[in-house]
């Protein structure tokens, strides 16, 4: 299996060079193979979700160096970024985050847009895709007119839109009632199994990461321990 | 991204809060309305006056006594033209303040060489003609010899006012086909030689002796469209009386307050017109209110132009003042609507948006805000600006330029005042963005 994340030695300070300077990550070390489902746990303040954003490329580390997909991350720039996040990376959010006032398959065309593919073969991608989270039926209607549970399903949709290397999800049961939350964690390991999609889970929830094959536990800006759930796989 | 999407986008926005949007656009709506309802107005007023000279001769000169007093002096002469004898501009005038039929005849024989026609006329009055049993109505022009040389008719049967007619301001008169066809029954040739009655309001009824009939002449290059326009708003028909003949039957003396010149072939009218005012000075020198001056067509023209201009000038000032508000106001929603739309914001560049994708989304968005406000401004401005030329009695004349820069402009202001609010977006913090509640 083909390494897809490397995170090494990742340091990251806020505040730098003012008196509240503050590490929050302390050297964190970290490599994601293809294919696999890991979850990162952790109490609030842990670090989860700076890690989160240094993983998402929203944010660059103090020091470290972190390969996605065999791309040298510190060195790309600014715009390279954004096509890293773009083409890479298929965020999901715990607030779903979609856009407004815009229905559902305009928004999984949304990453193929900023992609520059042809609005004909956005179309016929996204449709593929409200296919595949059992959404085709609601192509047309607007994010307020979605439950929960639909909505973070189109999220899925949209987060797929670019075939991205990996799925990042941030705590994506979070708003949902334990029976939503179980069907989209069910599409998750649909995605995962027949697929075979790179996943990284958020959660704060053991429950949830228990579902994964591997727990990272986060604590104080520090791995504190690494479980491979045999198990379940 | 594409263009075409961003449109959409924009336009997603806008419907998705139209209140507000209207409301912003008011501005915009304000200040391009009243540009293009100004600029329709004076291009309708220019192209109609430039008609109207240009037809009256823009070659000849046009001699007026005019007021000393503060009035600009190019609006006294314009008043003069455009009001050549009303009452109220002479009421003020004592027989001292006139020019004379002998300043005129002196200067006609000191500028022989340059002056090819002096055209004095007034309008002697309404009234009825009566021939018999039958009466018709009439208006009255006595004129000078000259008139006939600017103002070119053609004698259908009879003759022409000769030298004596004029000198000895004997009563005989030119008719036109209206008062033929009223009196004689269209018999052009029965007419001649008859004695018509004329009453004239506030003079006595005299009898005049019809010499010709006439007709204007298609090739007329004198009065032109101002005697057409004369034929609609007088329904009468039109006599010629000679100039003397017509101050006896009033009871005017033999004065002038505005006289027209035509100068001969290769003569520099402009330099000719000063060279008129120049002699008219000694005659009123020790005047104190009243003094002559002498202008070009081309040169009221000119002078009306820029009156109009100015006029322009100051109300696309007010407008531009009204665009600048727009514009602020403009601004001010659009970093309302990137502050509301921060979550948004950050979503986008988590899913792949460039900041050059952003920047150029919200500036779209205040572009196409911008320039739906200046399509409706315009069209009202078009349509308030026909109607107000309609009503001053104009052919409305829309300003192309005007059209064309307004629709730049307002897309302008989108691009000035959008691209702060655009660029605060562009350059969000994607990590803070997405948190913002």
């Amino acid at each position: 299996m083909s390494e897809i994340i490397r995170l090494e030695n990742i340091i990251k300070r806020f505040y730098i060079g003012q008196p509240n300077e503050l590490e929050i990550l302390h050297g964190i070390n970290l490599t994601v193979n293809e294919g696999e489902f890991v979850s990162i746990v952790g109490p609030s303040g842990s670090g989860k979700s700076t890690l989160m954003n240094l993983i998402g490329v929203l944010d660059r580390p103090t020091s470290g160096s972190y390969h996605l997909d065999g791309i040298d991350v510190d060195r790309a720039k600014d715009n390279e970024l954004s096509d890293i996040r773009n083409r890479k990376i298929g965020f999901v959010f715990q607030t779903y985050n979609l856009i407004a006032k815009t229905n559902a398959i305009k928004n999984v065309e949304l990453p193929m847009l900023y992609a520059g593919v042809s609005s004909r073969e956005r179309h016929r991608r996204a449709k593929e895709l409200m296919e595949m989270v059992e959404m085709s039926d609601r192509t047309k209607h607007l994010p307020e007119e979605l439950s929960g549970g639909q909505k973070q399903r189109v999220a899925i949709a949209r987060a797929m839109a670019n075939n991205p290397a990996i799925i990042l999800a941030d705590e994506p049961t979070g708003a949902l009632d334990s029976k939503t939350g179980r069907l989209v964690m069910d599409l998750f390991h649909k995605l995962n199994d027949e697929k075979g999609k790179t996943i990284i889970l958020i959660t704060h929830s053991q429950e949830l990461a228990d579902e994964t094959d591997r727990i990272v536990s986060l604590r104080d800006g520090n791995v504190v321990g690494e479980v491979i759930n045999k198990s379940f796989k | 991204m594409l263009i075409a999407e961003n449109i959409i986008l924009a336009f997603n926005s806008i419907m998705s809060n139209k209140m507000r949007a209207l409301l912003t656009m008011l501005g915009i709506i304000i200040g391009i309305g009243s540009v293009i309802a100004i600029l329709t107005v004076g291009n309708s007023l220019t192209l109609t006056v430039e008609d109207n000279m240009q037809s009256m001769g823009s070659k000849d000169i046009f001699v007026a006594v005019t007021s000393r007093g503060e009035d600009d002096e190019r609006e006294s002469m314009i008043d003069g033209v455009v009001y050549p004898t009303t009452e109220v501009s002479r009421k003020e005038m004592n027989d001292e303040d006139y020019i004379t039929s002998d300043m005129i005849h002196d200067m006609s024989d000191k500028f022989t060489d340059e002056i090819y026609a002096v055209n004095v006329y007034n309008r002697v009055g309404d009234g009825k003609a009566s021939y018999s049993a039958a009466d018709t109505d009439i208006m009255v022009t006595g004129v000078s010899a000259g008139y006939f040389l600017t103002n070119a008719i053609d004698i259908k049967s009879g003759r022409m006012f000769n030298a004596s007619d004029f000198n000895n301001a004997r009563n005989v008169c030119l008719v036109d086909k209206k008062l033929v066809d009223a009196l004689f029954k269209g018999d052009a040739e029965a007419c001649l030689g008859k004695e018509v009655e004329f009453e004239i309001e506030g003079a006595k009824t005299t009898s005049f002796s019809v010499i010709g009939v006439y007709e204007k002449s298609n090739k007329d290059t004198g009065m032109g469209s101002l005697s057409s326009m004369m034929d609609i708003l007088m329904p009468g028909a039109q006599v010629y009386i000679p100039l003397k003949a017509g101050n006896q039957l009033t009871g005017s003396k033999d004065l002038y307050s505005t006289f027209r010149v035509s100068t001969t072939v290769g003569v520099d009218t402009e330099q000719f017109a000063k060279e008129l005012t120049n002699y008219f000075k000694p005659y009123f020198e020790a005047n104190p209110n009243w003094r002559v001056q002498a202008v070009t067509f081309e040169g009221m023209l000119d002078s009306l132009t820029s009156i109009i201009d100015t006029i322009t000038l100051a109300v696309s000032i007010i407008a531009g003042i009204a665009l600048l508000v727009g514009g602020i106001g403009v601004m001010n929603i659009m970093l309302v609507s990137v502050t509301e739309r921060t979550r948004e914001i950050g979503t986008r560049k988590a899913l792949g948006a460039r900041n050059s994708s952003i920047r150029i989304q919200f500036l779209i968005e205040a572009m196409v805000i911008c320039l739906i406000g200046g399509i409706i401004g315009l069209v009202l401005g078009l349509v308030s600006g026909s109607l107000l030329s309609s009503l001053l009695g104009y052919q409305a004349a829309p300003s192309v330029p005007g059209v064309i820069f307004s629709l730049l402009f307002s897309i302008g202001i989108g691009i000035a005042f959008g691209y702060f609010p655009a660029d605060k977006a562009a350059k969000m913090n994607p990590i803070d963005a997405l948190r913002h509640e």
